[in-house]
């Protein structure tokens, strides 16, 4: 703030409204072709490093495919950051529970995985509501070290009780007639597809329910302007449980859709996490495409980064790429200024 | 005799002294408990002397923490980054250079202190607030965490063992397990940080941190060089989580990636203050207090846990779930912490 002239923030943002589409159209444009430029440019350094165009091919169609997964995890945390301003810490614990319950299911009954997902999403749904209702609803227009406060609490209280009722021991859902295929050299596992088009399916329905139906109009509506949203008859208050439910929700989803890819534990929650805070933050909080989209770039970046660093530090990468968007564009690299 | 009646009030007004300002009157509770506890570790049996010495570690970080994020409202989630480089900056020097912790302790205070000042002008010069700065200071954590576990300088996930010495000795922080050495050390550690934590407060620099705190805008225009007091608030911080750091290490003679850099050190750091009371200068003492007892508690339940709770034997995760009801309880009921809730209900 020291370096802004006291004016500057206080000046409210105007620009001339009819040139206004045009101009964000060509910034956007202008972003995505960085964006595209600096990808080609990591991959034909991996290729340089790897010196086989095979490694580079299978990393970049895993990464795809992984950051399918990562944009359907960051979707619900987006739908809350952007809709709620809350710091969901709690949503890699919730994506957890929803992994057990999914993993519960598949060992007690025998039942398909991706079936569980009839009871994963609903429960997730309502223990998002009652998890709002009963913790986080209070707190609303409170500080945001609060809100984070609570769910980094959350986060800490059911990861425990899951270490607590079902022990640290690392279990592994089977996906009943998992096959592998090659595409073009590159080995592709069913399950990661599955998962893939599984995340582009959701994002799909999201977009809709946001977009063209009245709830998502009231939701949007209410992330624009709650006071506003509140004068036109809107309940402010059941919007936010709505869309936090949703949010918690879409972990159910990807629970399901991510059990035969990942080793449960109770801790699992911690890792996606982290990488669903860069997703939402690299696409905009708020954006549900742009969490797709960046779950895509940040499955690239793993992948690469384990090209040049080595296996361990995959996540470095990451990280490096989310300082410098929290440096560069926190509003995220297809959001618009707020 | 007049001299006399004109003596007596005089010496009456000698008797009635002058309110104690604020800072003497802490520094005057602070050398008051720092006396109580001088004997604890020789009344107390081992196994609470053990605990005894990981609250002072607590107060430590919580101080620490606090400083930067109550005094300063800079709300830090990476607090392991300070920890960390002072665990692993003195735990390098004593394993490789076989230099003294003592030394090791400032060399990583003055460490942590410059990548606090390093990351801390970046996140300030590029404006990150509330939750982004939180998520930043988060990043550069886990990104040390990374490094350290992938750079062989640093034993990479190994770690570092303290090499055990005959006998006791003050210069290497080495003393038998059960000795009452390591308490003392620790409180003089901690009484200083809870000193200078008041000192801090008090100075000019700690009002023009306070101030910019509750409106930077207005401080800013004032005239109070918000930068460089930022700087030097989130620089103190760092310090004393580094020493924290050096003298856990010492204390439990290893240090690994996950437990000098891990995302639970940087909790820890902030679940204390936040019980105790954010902002406070109390608030981290009774925090840790609690939080330290508390994971005592718990740990006793788990050993010999009562009928009902037979169910939990030797499992994982109590003390955390306890901690993590407290923390969640707190923040809902009590948002200002105990401390906090207490002072305000005083001056009412």
């Amino acid at each position: 703030m020291s370096e802004l002239s006291p004016g500057a923030t206080l000046a409210p943002e105007f620009s001339p409204p009819d040139d206004t589409k045009a101009k964000q159209r060509k910034a956007f444009l202008g972003r995505a072709g960085v964006v595209a430029v600096v990808l080609v440019v990591a991959i034909v350094v991996a290729l340089l490093q790897s010196g086989s165009g095979l490694v580079v091919w299978q990393s970049v169609v895993t990464g795809i495919l992984t950051g399918g997964l990562y944009g359907l995890i960051a979707m619900g945390l987006t739908l809350i950051f952007g809709v709620l301003d809350i710091v969901n810490f709690a949503h890699g614990a919730l994506l957890a529970v929803a992994m057990f319950i999914s993993f519960g299911m598949v060992a007690g009954t025998g039942m398909h995985p991706y079936l569980t997902l009839i009871v994963a999403v609903p429960a997730l749904f309502l223990i998002g509501a009652a998890v709002h209702r009963g913790l986080l609803s209070g707190s609303a227009g409170k500080t945001l070290e609060n809100q984070l406060l609570i769910t980094l609490g959350l986060s800490l209280l059911l990861e425990n009780l899951l270490l607590m009722f079902f022990g640290a021991e690392p279990r592994s859902i089977a996906l009943p007639g998992d096959f592998q295929f090659s595409l073009l050299g590159a080995i592709v596992a069913g399950s990661r597809l599955y998962a893939f088009l599984g995340a582009i399916l959701l994002g799909a329905v999201l977009f809709w329910l946001l977009r063209r139906t009245r709830l998502g109009t009231a939701i949007r509506a209410v992330a624009a302007h709650g006071p506003g949203a509140e004068l036109v008859g809107i309940n402010v208050k059941r919007i936010h449980t709505v869309t936090f439910a949703i949010g918690t929700a879409c972990a159910g989803a990807a629970a399901a859709l991510a059990g035969p890819l990942v080793t449960v534990t109770p801790t699992l929650g911690e890792q996606f996490n982290i990488t669903a805070f860069v997703v939402v933050v690299l696409g905009g909080m708020g954006n549900v495409v742009g969490a797709l989209v960046g779950g895509l770039l940040i499955g690239l970046v793993e992948q690469l980064t384990t090209i040049y660093l080595g296996g361990q530090s995959s996540l470095l990468g990451v990280f490096v790429v989310f300082v410098l968007v929290l440096f560069l564009r926190p509003q995220g690299l297809f959001g618009r200024r707020a | 005799m007049s001299t006399i009646t004109i003596a007596a009030p005089a010496s009456k007004e000698k008797v009635k002294a002058p309110p104690l300002r604020p800072q003497n009157r802490q520094y005057a509770i602070l050398a008051l408990l720092v006396l109580i506890a001088i004997p604890l570790p020789l009344i107390l049996p081992a196994a609470q002397g053990a605990v005894a010495v990981r609250i002072l570690i607590f107060l430590l970080m919580a101080v620490g923490w606090n400083i930067m994020s109550g005094f300063g409202g800079m709300f830090s989630f990476g607090h392991a980054a300070y920890f960390g480089l002072g665990a692993y900056t003195s735990a390098y020097l004593l394993v490789k250079q076989n230099v003294s912790p003592w030394i090791g302790m400032l060399a990583g205070m003055a460490v942590a202190a410059a990548v606090a000042v390093l990351i801390g002008y970046f996140s300030f010069r590029y404006k990150l607030q509330g939750a982004y700065f939180a998520l930043a200071t988060f990043a550069f954590a886990e990104m040390l965490r990374l490094i350290v576990t992938s750079s062989a300088f640093a034993n990479k996930s190994v770690g570092f063992s303290v090499p055990l010495i005959q006998g006791s000795s003050l210069w290497k922080i080495q003393f038998p397990a059960d000795s009452p050495a390591y308490f003392w050390v620790a409180l003089v550690l901690a009484g200083a940080a809870v000193a200078v934590s008041i000192g801090f407060l008090h100075s000019r620099a700690g009002r023009y941190v306070t101030a910019i705190r509750d409106d930077e805008l207005a401080a800013s225009s004032l005239g109070a060089p918000v930068m460089r007091h930022k700087l030097m608030t989130v620089a103190l911080s760092a310090a004393i989580t580094a020493v924290a750091g050096a003298f856990y290490t010492q204390y439990y003679l290893f240090v690994n990636p996950d437990l000098g850099f891990g995302s639970a050190i940087s909790i820890q750091a902030i679940v204390p203050v936040v019980i105790g009371g954010i902002g406070t200068i109390w608030g981290p003492v009774v925090g840790a207090i609690i939080v330290g007892s508390l994971t005592d508690v718990t740990a006793t339940l788990l050993r010999t846990p009562p009928g009902f709770l037979g169910f939990l034997q030797g499992r994982s995760g109590l003390d955390v779930v306890l901690y993590a009801v407290l923390l969640i309880l707190i923040v809902r009921l009590l948002p200002k912490g105990i401390v906090g809730t207490l002072v305000t209900r005083w001056r009412r």
